[in-house]
């Protein structure tokens, strides 16, 4: 499509679509505000379920609550929270005209945050519970103390989290494009929409954590005094 | 203005380089990024997928013409209904009307070039193909016996069939929603020719617009609801198991928070095409448009919040049935003021009998009816007595094979010049127009009655003194089925052999056929500033009829 003569004439990432590169980056960003509110309502689903039977089986639920290692689930709270202000300072160095290396720089510092979220979440945490046999359907030793609940609890961390991990996936695949244009000096201060745009994504995945980490790990009495 | 309507008229009757012919091959089609083309691809794909749940029909109505049951196993009954609804549902109706005529109109009539993303847009119709496949696989390698509803523990602990896979086809179809509606809802925001406010927009992008609220908020959590489902019955985990702590409820809850605003999803689009058809052939502006519009709007709003009357009797709280029930009677209101409005419309019009305007009026009364059937269903006693019984299939057939279907042909038939720039032959359109209409009819009404007499839907037998009425809608259902190929046929035979149609063979408003039929790749070759409200068919009469009294009235 790109043959159209008539819009030779403008910058590198126009598509023949548009009239103006304003119109495009609205496009772009009301294109991902709206995925992300199909997101909302994706995660929602199961976090309606979650909290039906949390309500039915609240005593079984912290038990298993319980099981998980709160540790590891703050650290990779902290972890993903610094990933949320190197993208943001990725997108700032582009906006501001930053040097390509600075740019490249703050999105590998991405790359190594979520990949560090993402090796905790294996290494000490799932492959723990495979060997301890605390998944439900896979690996599943349950018995004494475990009530069926328990097994409940376990599904939805599991459902939960690696739904959510499976974001994160995406969100590495993502940064590696974004690095790849970056080094073949796609972005300028005029258009550096994909960085905005994928930022915007990187924080959703951020924030459905700071929603889970609490949901699943906080439940029940983990504080002092309770 | 008045040269305006003077250039549409003499324009050449039909481009040489269109976008139809701009490339050629397979792969010009399998790759296009083009509005238009993927229009068609659907078109083409649904239609397989409309015969594959037509044929399913069918045999279920020759079944059900003798009392024990004419054909097949109970079991095999099952399955066919089962793969009739769920391909009618979720690979038929949901993308009917948005998938083929919104693809490739949004763009056309509201002065773009394309939609924001084409890309996007070939990889929605990749991911559908992609989850039909799927869903076809499971019915062929041994079909479904859950019904569309999918409802457990049935689904996840004792059905042998293959569920994982159909639901995991619908799964995958459910992301093509996703991504059409996120692409027409930015396009529509932000792909306007100037001139072209939101006042100013034909009402079937207004309809539209609403339709794509509902997929982009409502089939995730289907999506998510199904692949709890999926996980349940692979790893019996227990989430929908009452046995171990799980709530089969829940899944109903979450099922139908997609699935009834899914039915507003099949009919919205429908009632986008009415609009402007009832305009075009009555040449009268649409009475009361903000009316219309704001109805789609609130249609989606209201959508959303009357689930809970699919589950009446399932043992909800008496307190939500209660709510659920007077919600649902609000959403009446939205669409009685859409058929107010066309009868409005109508009202000392110039109508004149074309086909698609046979399909508007055929939509407008069955609509009525099967709206007003629904305000039974919503009332709570009344629903006890009629929940589960055919009463529920006439009702619910009224509103999506006469609603939604009629809307989809009335749309196909006046819209097919500008998608292939030839006429049908209007003499067969008629007459199927009316076959359609009567055979419906006699399919669906009978239904009523046997749901009022108590028959229960989804039994491969019945009491021998239902067999009248089974036979009856048995007999509509052939003449329905007849209606339905004879246009399969005069179309796909008027795409090499119908008249010339020109750009504008209606003398109907709208930017769409203000450009050549068929239209060039790029659509426009300015793109056209709007300096006038929609449906402003009195300037047109106006303009060929100057002598003509009335005219000045409007």
């Amino acid at each position: 499509m790109s043959e159209l003569a008539v819009h030779s004439a403008h910058p590198p990432g126009f598509a023949h679509q548009f009239e103006t590169v304003e119109q495009q980056r609205e496009a772009g960003h009301l294109g991902m505000w709206i995925f992300l509110a199909t997101e909302i309502l994706f995660f929602g689903g199961m976090f309606t379920a979650y909290v039906v039977y949390r309500s039915l089986h609240l005593p079984s639920f912290i038990l298993g609550s319980h099981e998980l290692l709160v540790r590891f689930g703050a650290t990779n709270t902290a972890v993903l929270i610094c990933s949320s202000l190197t993208m943001a300072l990725a997108i700032r160095t582009a906006q501001t005209g930053g040097s390509k290396g600075t740019i490249i720089f703050w999105l590998l510092a991405t790359m190594v945050l979520g990949a560090a979220f993402l090796g905790i979440k294996l290494r000490y945490e799932w492959y723990r519970d495979w060997v301890e046999g605390l998944i439900p359907g896979v690996s599943w030793l349950g018995g004494g103390t475990h009530t069926p609940g328990v097994k409940m609890f376990m599904c939805f961390y599991f459902f939960m989290t690696g739904l959510h991990a499976l974001h994160m996936v995406v969100g590495l695949g993502i940064l590696t494009v974004l690095v790849i244009m970056t080094a073949r000096n796609r972005f300028s201060p005029e258009y550096y929409a994909p960085l905005e745009i994928s930022g915007l994504y990187w924080h959703f995945v951020d924030i459905v954590w700071i929603f889970l980490f609490p949901l699943l790990y906080l439940i029940g009495g983990r504080y002092p005094g309770s | 203005m008045s040269t305006a309507i003077a250039d549409i008229h003499d324009a050449p009757a039909e481009p040489a380089v269109n976008y139809l012919n701009a490339s050629y091959g397979i792969r010009s089609w399998l790759l296009t990024f083009d509005h238009k083309r993927i229009g068609l691809l659907y078109l083409a794909s649904i239609t397989v997928m409309f015969v594959v749940g037509g044929v399913a029909a069918t045999l279920m109505r020759l079944h059900l013409v003798e009392p024990q049951g004419a054909l097949f196993e109970p079991e095999t009954y099952n399955k066919m209904f089962s793969t009739h609804g769920i391909i009618m549902v979720f690979f038929f109706l949901v993308p009917s009307i948005p998938a083929t005529l919104g693809n490739f109109l949004i763009p056309l009539m509201i002065g773009a070039r394309d939609v924001a993303f084409p890309k996007l847009n070939l990889m929605s119709w990749y991911i559908f193909i992609t989850g039909a496949a799927l869903a076809l696989y499971g019915t062929i390698s041994g079909g479904v016996d859950t019904g569309w509803t999918f409802y457990p523990p049935f689904s996840s602990l004792y059905s042998g069939t293959h569920v994982v896979a159909v639901a995991l086809g619908i799964f995958i179809a459910g992301f093509s929603s996703i991504l059409t509606g996120l692409n027409f809802l930015v396009t529509i925001h932000k792909m306007r020719a100037p001139g072209m406010t939101w006042f100013r927009l034909p009402l079937f992008i207004w309809a539209l617009y609403a339709t794509s609220l509902i997929f982009v908020l409502g089939t995730p959590v289907i999506a998510i609801t199904l692949f709890l489902l999926g996980l349940e019955r692979l790893l019996h985990v227990g989430i929908f198991d009452p046995a171990v702590g799980g709530d089969p409820l829940l899944f109903q809850h979450l099922f139908w928070f997609y699935s009834h605003p899914a039915v507003y999803i099949m009919i919205l689009p429908g009632m986008g095409v009415i609009s402007e058809l009832v305009t075009a052939f009555s040449r009268k502006k649409i009475f009361g448009y903000s009316f219309v519009a704001f109805s789609s709007l609130s249609i989606a709003v209201i959508s959303f919040i009357v689930w809970g009357h699919h589950m009446f009797v399932t043992g909800q709280s008496v307190y939500a049935g209660l709510v659920f029930s007077v919600l649902s009677f609000l959403v009446a209101i939205p669409s009685a003021v859409k058929v107010f409005n066309w009868t409005a419309t109508l009202y000392r019009g110039s109508i004149s009998y074309e086909a698609p305007m046979l399909y508007a009026l055929g939509f407008i009364g069955l609509f009525t009816i099967g709206g007003l059937t629904g305000l039974f269903l919503a009332s709570l006693a009344t629903d006890v007595h009629l929940n589960g019984t055919y009463f529920i299939v006439a009702h619910f057939h009224y509103i999506m094979v006469g609603g939604a279907v009629m809307a989809y042909l009335g749309g196909i038939h006046f819209w097919w010049p500008k998608i292939s720039g030839r006429m049908y032959p209007d003499m067969w359109a008629r007459i199927s127009a009316a076959i359609i209409f009567l055979g419906f009819n006699l399919t669906f009404f009978p239904q009523f009655m046997l749901g009022y007499l108590g028959m229960p839907r989804r039994y491969a037998v019945y009491p021998a003194e239902f067999q009248v009425l089974n036979v009856l809608s048995s007999a509509g259902a052939s003449i329905l089925g007849i209606g339905y190929v004879i246009p399969i046929i005069y179309l796909a035979w008027s795409m090499r052999y119908g008249p010339v149609a020109g750009p504008n063979p209606w003398k109907a408003k709208g930017l769409e056929w203000t450009i050549p039929s068929p239209p060039p790749t790029e659509n426009f070759e300015e793109i056209p500033i709007v300096t006038e409200e929609a449906y402003n068919y009195p300037a047109i009469e106006a303009h060929d009829y100057p002598d003509a009294p009335g005219v000045a009235r409007v």
